[in-house]
């Protein structure tokens, strides 16, 4: 090859490094700016979370609905994955019906609140018949009644900047050992926000039952199963983009 | 006397590649990523190793298929990070694939079967041929015969996109926006179903194509897919 082509390769390969490199530079400027980076976008396998993350949220941005059922089709069986737990406090609030529970709102918002079951169930109830995916591949379709997480944040006041809501459950030593024992669980506003996001208290025309997460439980539709905390106990509204469950799985569910 | 230029010109066209870098190159990424993508997978599915059809499906309900191997739970939550990660590998490798075969007419030149070619004569005296071992002439050559070419376009437009879809149909964000890629195949479950029965298919293709290369001789297959060229020596055969 003569000089004055390898020349001529040499400077195109350089002047493509460096256009795919300020590209690159520039996509994860975007990026970063529209929310489209999760909180585990580290390591080799961050590359893939951060991809999937990115083309959902592009895909969804609209507030996708997930898909809704018939009443004919709820299961008979909706499976239980892990019972209750079996601590005196959790066992003395379900003896009385949940009476003295109450679910905080807290973090970023202008005036933190805290809500009975009564309380929660006196706001605009609303009902959703959606499928219900563990991410070990069963599946179930229920009912779910409750009120949507976006009006709760509303009455508290969201700041801004929020940018992600921690969801805290009651402690469960009933877990399975492979998981972390407090299964708390963060989402983005975007699904915080989603019309079919609900704090449900219902299913399937009764109340919500101990196994399924009593008093209640998150719902997100568009999620996988382990997304959707039970037993809830306090939520956290928060700007820090660290805070996510570190349990070697994905964070983002809609997977 | 000859210029530079023209020796150059002279042993490229002795020396046409049996393999273009571009087909080299993503036939690699795509062995290792689908490697990556069925070990994760076993670690997602020995979580629930259990069939279903339709949307619902759980232990306690009726299966399409009990798979003979133990439930093990834990596997599934750290394997799927990596099964996504190899996922986008894949997809991304494919498609610089599909878009550079189309530049280079790869697809035209290499994969699309000759009209003459397409008769179920011509199918089965190429099969019949390897059957009983009897090395053609055009097994040598640097062409593909007509199985190998309709069952490559099968793997790549069919297979591999039917992988794709029966895996995103199992997404609920991308159902969301794209309810038909699940309520087509017949529901969650179904998509599941045959994400795996896709991959069923995918490992027999593998394993065809790997006896196809111990017949043709297995390294010296690797080393023309690697360098591009059949090894020294052999290429008189």
């Amino acid at each position: 090859m003569s000089k004055f082509l390898k020349r001529r390769k040499f400077i195109t390969a350089g002047l493509a490094t460096a256009a795919s490199a300020s590209g690159l530079g520039t996509a994860v400027y975007f990026a970063d700016r529209y929310g489209l980076i999760p909180p585990d976008h580290t390591g080799i396998v961050g590359v893939g979370e951060t991809l999937t993350y990115a083309t959902q949220r592009l895909l969804t941005s609209g507030h996708s609905l997930a898909r809704e059922f018939k009443r004919s089709d709820i299961s008979k069986v909706p499976v239980v994955n892990g019972p209750h737990p079996t601590d005196e406090k959790y066992l003395a609030l379900l003896a009385d019906g949940f009476k003295n529970w109450r679910l905080s709102v807290e973090g970023l918002v202008a005036r933190p609140v805290s809500f009975s079951l009564e309380e929660l169930s006196r706001l605009p109830a609303e009902s959703h018949i959606t499928l219900h995916a563990c991410e070990q591949g069963w599946s179930y379709i229920a009912e779910w009644t409750g009120v949507r997480l976006a009006t709760v944040l509303d009455l508290a006041g969201a700041r801004p900047e929020s940018r992600y809501v921690v969801f805290e459950p009651f402690a469960n030593p009933n877990q399975s050992r492979t998981v972390v024992r407090a299964l708390w669980e963060s989402v983005d506003m975007a699904d915080a926000l989603h019309p079919q996001t609900l704090l449900a208290y219902g299913m399937n025309g009764e109340a919500l039952p101990a196994d399924h997460g009593a008093p209640v439980r998150l719902r997100l539709a568009r999620h996988l199963g382990w997304k959707n905390t039970k037993y809830l106990s306090r939520i956290v509204i928060t700007d820090r983009r660290d805070l996510y469950r570190k349990g070697g799985g994905t964070w983002y569910g809609g997977i | 006397m000859i210029s530079e230029g023209n020796v150059e010109a002279a042993v490229e066209t002795a020396s046409t590649p049996r393999h273009i870098a571009l087909v080299r190159i993503t036939h690699w990424i795509v062995v290792l990523s689908v490697l990556g993508l069925l070990v994760s997978g076993t670690g997602i599915l020995v979580s629930h190793p259990r069939l279903y059809w339709g949307e619902t499906g759980a232990v306690g309900t009726p299966s399409l298929i009990d798979l003979p191997i133990p439930f093990i739970i834990g596997p599934s939550v750290w394997n799927r990070p990596f099964h996504f990660f190899f996922a986008w590998v894949l997809v991304l490798t494919g498609l610089s694939y599909v878009v550079g075969s189309f530049i280079t007419q790869h697809f035209r030149k290499d994969l699309l079967p000759a009209k003459a070619d397409l008769r179920w004569n011509r199918i089965v005296g190429v099969v019949s041929d390897h059957l009983r071992s009897k090395r053609r002439e055009a097994d040598a050559a640097s062409t593909y015969n007509v199985v190998q070419r309709l069952t490559y376009l099968a793997v790549v437009f069919g297979l591999f996109p039917a992988i794709l879809w029966t895996g995103l149909a199992m997404s609920f964000g991308v159902t969301s926006v794209f309810p038909i890629l699940a309520t087509a195949l017949g529901g969650h479950q179904s998509a599941r179903t045959l994400h795996f029965a896709c991959v069923v298919l995918l490992l027999l293709f593998v394993i065809v194509h790997i006896l196809m290369l111990c017949l043709a001789g297995f390294w010296r297959s690797v080393w023309t897919m690697i360098t591009g060229y059949v090894p020294q020596g052999e290429r008189a055969r």
